[in-house]
Formats: structure tokens, C-alpha cells, sequence
């Protein structure tokens, strides 16, 4: 070998053979096609997983249910659609949150054929904008369905873009041994209802569990109280942004929930649903305001135990026949790859077999479809189901209800701060009005 | 085998001053052979545009966003200006903005008061060869591998309320993460624990690159330790400290995972690149007034850049 003539030269020799074997540009080609290929996994993994929905015999589905359980049940749905039409379900699992928060992209981009969505302002949105598509001629071969839910299903245009399928009432949850042991009564006025407070605090109880850390369980109290002090068109005005934060009205639902949070459990920011629900499991806890799906922190052999009532009366004009009951169901994208088999899907999505399915399997929900043999109901589903049966106004949810901007980015830190600081009703309302009007723009 | 030390083997090369300015660009470019011009051209070309379409572009585009009420649905055409109005209301009327700035701040300071300064401190003490140090190096760095939904996951066990084990411990019922007193440190603390070992393992490694005949020479001359450490380690790391400087800096700015595991940047946690998430990402989808968030942080991330900047260029003058 000879001398090197340059202090590059030199510093190639050092590389022992068995390294300089591998030239360099094929390493750096490797490397440039590992990174292809991990990116393009990567995105397929975030993005639709619709490659195998070629073939007419498929249809794809994209769904939010990433909790075990319903995720289990809707692939008993989806069998049981495969069993009677032959058509097969290529089912997309997104976690819940992330599903929620990347809709307007999914629905954009290249979403399945069907996918999970709720009732409310969001759905009336997203067919208004022509992201879902009008699925009038399945509701043509639906049954079972009350006024209510069709109404819920409806766009702004009259038509029909969402395929009810499951539901929950909010109400106030507590266990029935606790109360008999204590002799605890349901109250049917706020007086009784704070009364009954006073005592369980009297008794070493928390009376009403609570939990914000995630920002939307308060929501649901908000709702009841305006329900019950206001009335279900004004929360669907307020909701819509015709109403204004800063009115009276609204004071007075603040006003009251400040009197009540002495009863609630301290340090809500920081607790999750579950913890909370997990005090009132453990009898730390007398009461609890929550969706049915409260009865997932108990176990089976407690199920029987668990009970409700819904939010007693605050005037006498306005009664205590509204409440919170989010509608699940599904709609379908606006341009579904196979079209005829998500149609097929959607009508068995709302026939009697789907909600028999879900209705055995799942004890957390009701189901819409009043065909359902509801002879599987639990004690506290039956009951469920004849409390929303009864009601005279199903509003979805505030955050179901309006703007998804306005619901994320101004009530949750609004309320956060509300329960912080319950004093100063006057500067919140204030500061939400403001934010209201620069997003309620059009 | 080379017949001549090689020592002598660079000073064969005729130094460039000898030969006339044309003859020697000759030379120069002879070096090069065709395929590596390509090479050089691609390896300059290709960053340059991902650099331009992923970070000049979509900076660009989010300072023209700002100007606009998009909700991230609809042709681009459809696009409405609005002036300043989003800035206006991110100043006047969104209560989060100012704690965000606060917290921003603070957590600048806390990175670099407290924990950059003591994971210097782990690397030096580590770089002892104590006993068992391969062990220490690796607790101390395992938080830095692990994810972030896991972090998220050990600290909320920790600081629960109800079931979490500081409060158990203590007997206290401290509401850690819900007190928007108290949850900007708790995260801080966790935050700091991820850093120390990141600044561990990067002071480490330039500490093991620090010749030993320099602190053999400062012994013989009678320095402590510690006077070794400040007058003779340290100003020779001082690449290594750049490095550290600026990645404190960088992740104070970018400080978001954590705070987004725990509350979504949400009630005390607020921090501006959370408040931007939260209005860009989420369903919200306030595409604008996020994008106004989004350039003012760019705007406080350049006065940082620029200073750091600065100082390197003026330093390399020198």
C-alpha cells in the first residue's frame, strides 16, 4: 500500500475492512429507505386502514368504541351482519378521544365507508358541510323508532343523516344499601335535594361525588341546572349562541351550582370520573350525577345495587321532565367506496338484530330501537329507559350541543375556572359572552 | 505499509499557497469525482427542500393562517381575512393566554436554575467511576426513554388524589394535579426528572472527551476539585455547554407532552404550545386564532434563536 497523499486518505485507512465493506451511500441509501418505509407505515397506521375494502363483498368502518367492552360488542354486531348478508366488515378502531379530536381530517381525508358518530349540533355540522351523506331511504326501511330519535337524526335540510343506536340518561346515581341504611329519601325539590346533602355530610358522606380533571363531566351538571331553571329551548338557544351568557338567566344558574358545591366532592379539578365514581362504589360517597355508563366502576354482583333518580325539580314552571341523553349511533361518509353495502349496514346498524346484540351484551347503554326485546333490560336499564320514555326534551350534551370550538376552548376552562372560584359569576359570564361573540361569528 | 511515519505523510501534501488561485481550484475540483458532486449536491438539494416544504412553508402558512377564521373545513378559497382580530382576542378576551406566558417563563427558569445545573451535577459525580455507576447512569436516563403516555401514567399514580401514593405516604390530600397552585410544580418536577438525565447523559459524554492529562496538570499544580472543575473542565467543555444552553432553551419552548397527558394544558397547566394544540388540533379547530397562538410563540422562540445566534457568530469572529 502506498503513502497516503492526503489527510483524507489517511483517515480512510483507519476504517477497519470489515466496516469499510459497506460503502457509505448504500448506508445512507438503507437508511433513506428504512425511514420510507417506516413513515409510510406509520401514516397507514394513523391513517384509514381501508386497503382491504376493495372488493365489493367489504365494507369499512371506522369506529371510536376502543374500550374493550363496546368494542368487543360492536364486533358481535358486525358478525352478526356478516352472518345475514354475506357482506364483510373491515372494522378501523380509533381511540376515542384521538377519533373525536381528528374527526374534521378523517372526514376530509379518506374516512371509511361508515363510521361511529353522536346525535346533535356536530352531526347537523357535518351534513350541512357535505362531509356525511343523506341516508333518508334507509330511514325508509327502519321501525321502531320514536319521533324523537328521528328528529335527532335529521340534518337542517329535513333530511336524515345519522342511524340512531345506542343511548345513556345523565341522572343521579347512588346505591341503594347506602340509602336504606341511612334511611335517605329521593328528593323531588332542590330544597329536599339540599337537605339531604346537609345530611349525609352529618353522616360522614361525601354527598355528591364530582370529578373535572378531563374538563367535560362538569358539563353535565351545567346542563341539568339549566334544564331545570331554564328550560330545554332556552339551553338549545344558549347552546346555538342566540342567547346571551351574561343574562340573568344564566346568573342564576351559576348562582344556584355555586350553592350546591359546598355538597360536592372538594378537589374535582384533579379527579377523574372514575375516581369519582369509585368513591360512590366504595359508600365513600352518597350521591353521583353521571351518565349511565357510571355502572362500568361496579362490579357485576353490585350492579343491582346501583340506582337513580333524575335532578329534582328547581321551579315548578318548568318541571323536571328534560334531561341529558346523548344518542351513538352512525352515519356515513360522502363518498363510501360501496355505497350499496353501507347502506346494507346502516339499516342492519338500526334493525331490531343490532340492538338485540347490543342490548344482551352491553348493560351500560339503551338501546334506541324500541323493537328490541327489551325483555334482556336490566332492573336499571328498564328503569333507564322508561325515564327517558317519560321525558318530555332530550338535549345531547353541551358539548354535543354547540360549537365543538366554543364547548373546548371557552366552557371547559370557563367552568375549571367557575369551580376554583364560584364567586366571581359576574367576570365569568362576562369573559365567556366575549369569547362567544368572536366564535359565534356566522 | 507506508515506508514514512505518517506524521510526515500530511506534510507530503504541498501546502495550497504554493500553487496560483486558478491551478489550485483545478486541484480542488479533481478531488472530487463526479459522483461525489452528485452526491454533494443531493445531500444539500434534498435537506434544503424538506427543510423549505416541512418548516419554512408550513411556518409561513401559519403566520398567513393567523390573519384568517378558517375552521379547517372547505376549499382554501373559501378562506375569509380578518385582519388582526385573532391577535386582539388572544390578547384581550381568552383567559388562558396570559398564565400560559407566565408558565412558559417559569419553566425556562426551573430548567434552567434547577435541573440543568443538577444534571450537570449527576455527570460529574458520575463521571467518578463510583461504584455501580453504570446503574445510576442508567436510572437516572431511563425516564428520558420512556413514553410519554407512560410517564404520564407512573406520575398520575403518584400524585392521584385519591389513590395516588404521595398523598398515601404523607397522609396529606393534596389535590396534586387539580390545585392550579400546585400542579405547575408537580409537573415541573416531573418534567425535570425527564431532563436531568437527558443533560446527564450529553455532559457525561463530553466530560469522558476531556483530556485527563488537563486535570492531572492542575492536581500537580495544587487545584481543588472543585476550582478544577470551574477553571479547567468547564471552560474546556464549552461546546458541550452551547449544546446544553440550547437545549434547555429548546424544551423549556417546546414543554408540552407532559402537561397535555395530564389535563390537556387546561386549568393551572396552561402553556401556549398546549393553548395551540388545543385550538388547532382538537375538534375545536379554530385553525386561525390557534395559527395566532401558534406565531406568536414563533415570535418568542426567534428573540431566543436570535441571541443564541448572535452570541455563536460573534464568539466564532472573535
Amino acid at each position: 500500500m502506498s503513502r497516503p497523499r492526503s489527510q483524507a486518505e489517511y483517515l480512510a485507512r483507519l476504517v477497519p475492512p470489515s466496516v469499510a465493506g459497506i460503502n457509505r451511500r448504500s448506508l445512507l441509501a438503507g437508511a433513506a429507505g428504512t425511514g420510507a418505509l417506516l413513515s409510510t407505515g406509520l401514516l397507514a397506521g394513523c391513517g384509514d386502514d381501508s386497503d382491504s375494502g376493495g372488493s365489493s363483498k367489504d365494507v369499512t368502518l371506522g369506529s371510536n368504541q376502543s374500550d374493550p367492552k363496546p368494542k368487543d360488542v360492536l364486533a358481535k354486531v358486525t358478525d352478526g351482519f356478516k352472518t345475514s348478508s354475506g357482506v364483510q366488515v373491515a372494522t378501523n378502531t380509533v381511540d376515542h378521544n384521538t377519533f373525536q379530536e381528528n374527526i374534521n381530517n378523517y372526514l376530509q381525508g379518506k374516512p371509511d365507508d361508515v363510521f361511529t358518530w353522536f346525535a346533535g349540533y356536530r352531526m347537523r355540522f357535518f351534513a350541512q358541510k357535505g362531509l356525511a351523506s343523506d341516508i333518508s331511504d334507509v330511514w325508509g326501511k327502519l321501525s321502531g323508532y320514536s319521533d324523537a330519535f328521528k328528529k335527532a337524526s335529521t340534518g337542517d335540510d329535513g333530511k336524515q343523516y345519522f342511524v340512531p343506536a345506542t343511548y345513556y340518561p345523565w341522572a343521579v346515581f347512588y346505591r341503594k344499601s347506602v340509602w336504606q341504611q341511612h334511611g335517605y329519601q329521593v328528593p323531588t325539590t332542590l330544597d329536599q335535594f339540599t337537605a339531604l346533602g346537609a345530611q349525609m355530610k352529618k353522616d360522614g358522606l361525601t354527598p355528591i361525588a364530582f370529578a373535572d380533571k378531563d374538563g367535560w363531566p362538569a358539563m353535565g351538571t351545567f346542563d341539568i341546572l339549566n334544564l331545570r331553571i331554564n328550560g330545554y329551548q332556552f339551553h338549545v338557544d344558549l347552546m346555538a349562541g342566540k342567547e346571551a351568557w351574561t343574562s340573568d338567566k344564566v346568573k342564576k344558574v351559576f348562582d344556584t351550582w355555586a350553592g350546591l358545591l359546598p355538597l360536592h366532592q372538594p378537589d374535582s379539578l384533579g379527579r377523574t370520573w372514575q375516581e369519582a365514581a369509585q368513591s360512590l362504589q366504595q359508600k365513600k360517597s352518597g350521591m353521583y350525577l353521571l351518565g349511565l355508563f357510571v355502572g362500568q366502576q361496579f362490579s357485576n354482583d353490585e350492579q343491582d345495587d346501583l340506582d337513580f333518580f333524575t335532578f329534582p325539580e328547581i321551579d315548578p314552571a318548568i318541571g323536571a321532565k328534560a334531561l341529558d341523553a346523548p344518542i351513538d349511533g352512525y352515519m356515513m361518509a360522502r363518498k363510501p367506496k360501496n355505497e350499496d353495502n353501507a347502506r346494507k349496514l346502516l339499516e342492519y346498524f338500526g334493525g331490531k338484530a343490532a340492538a338485540d346484540i347490543n342490548l344482551k351484551n352491553d348493560p351500560a347503554v339503551l338501546v334506541a330501537n324500541s323493537g328490541a326485546d327489551v325483555g334482556g333490560y336490566t332492573a336499571l336499564q328498564k328503569k333507564a329507559a322508561e325515564l327517558v320514555g317519560s321525558a318530555t326534551e332530550i338535549a345531547q350534551f353541551l358539548d354535543r350541543d354547540t360549537r365543538p370550538d366554543f364547548a373546548s376552548t371557552v366552557m371547559i376552562p370557563a367552568i375549571q375556572q367557575f369551580i376554583k372560584n364560584p364567586k366571581d359569576i359576574d367576570g365569568l359570564t362576562t369573559s365567556i359572552e366575549n369569547q362567544k361573540k368572536s366564535i359565534f361569528t356566522d | 505499509m507506508s515506508d514514512l511515519p505518517l506524521i510526515q505523510a500530511d506534510h507530503a501534501v504541498p501546502p495550497p499557497a504554493a500553487t496560483t488561485s486558478t491551478g489550485g481550484r483545478r486541484r480542488r475540483l479533481r478531488l472530487l469525482s463526479p459522483t461525489d458532486r452528485v452526491v454533494i449536491t443531493l445531500m444539500v438539494v434534498v435537506p434544503l427542500l424538506l427543510v423549505t416544504a416541512l418548516v419554512w412553508l408550513p411556518a409561513l402558512a401559519t403566520v398567513v393562517l393567523s390573519g384568517t377564521d378558517w375552521d379547517g373545513i372547505g376549499p382554501l378559497n373559501e378562506i375569509e381575512f380578518v385582519g388582526g382580530r385573532n391577535y386582539s382576542d388572544v390578547v384581550n378576551i381568552y383567559p388562558p393566554f396570559v398564565p400560559a406566558v407566565q408558565h412558559n417563563l417559569l419553566w425556562l427558569a426551573v430548567l434552567f436554575v434547577v435541573a440543568t445545573p443538577f444534571g450537570m451535577f449527576l455527570a460529574v459525580l458520575l463521571d467518578k467511576e463510583l461504584r455501580g455507576s453504570r446503574f445510576y447512569q442508567t436510572a437516572l436516563y431511563l425516564p428520558v426513554v420512556l413514553s410519554l403516555a407512560l410517564i404520564g401514567f407512573v406520575w398520575q399514580l403518584l400524585y392521584s388524589r385519591d389513590q395516588g401514593l404521595i398523598n398515601a405516604v404523607l397522609g396529606t390530600d393534596t389535590d396534586w394535579y387539580g390545585d392550579s397552585n400546585v400542579n405547575i410544580w408537580a409537573v415541573m418536577l416531573a418534567s425535570g426528572w425527564r431532563h436531568v438525565g437527558y443533560i446527564m447523559l450529553l455532559y457525561l459524554a463530553g466530560l469522558k472527551g476531556v483530556d485527563p492529562s488537563l486535570r492531572e496538570a492542575a492536581a500537580v499544580d495544587g487545584a481543588s476539585e472543585v476550582r478544577t472543575f470551574f477553571r479547567v473542565v468547564f471552560p474546556v467543555l464549552r461546546p458541550i455547554n452551547i449544546i446544553v444552553l440550547v437545549v434547555t432553551v429548546i424544551e423549556s419552548l417546546r414543554a408540552f407532552d407532559l402537561v397535555w397527558v395530564v389535563n390537556k394544558g387546561r386549568n393551572g397547566l396552561e402553556l401556549i404550545s398546549a393553548l395551540v394544540t388545543q385550538n388547532v388540533v382538537g375538534e375545536a379547530s379554530r385553525i386561525g386564532f390557534g395559527s395566532a397562538l401558534a406565531t406568536i410563540m414563533l415570535v418568542v422562540s426567534l428573540v431566543f434563536i436570535t441571541i443564541y445566534l448572535a452570541t455563536v457568530m460573534r464568539e466564532n469572529r472573535e
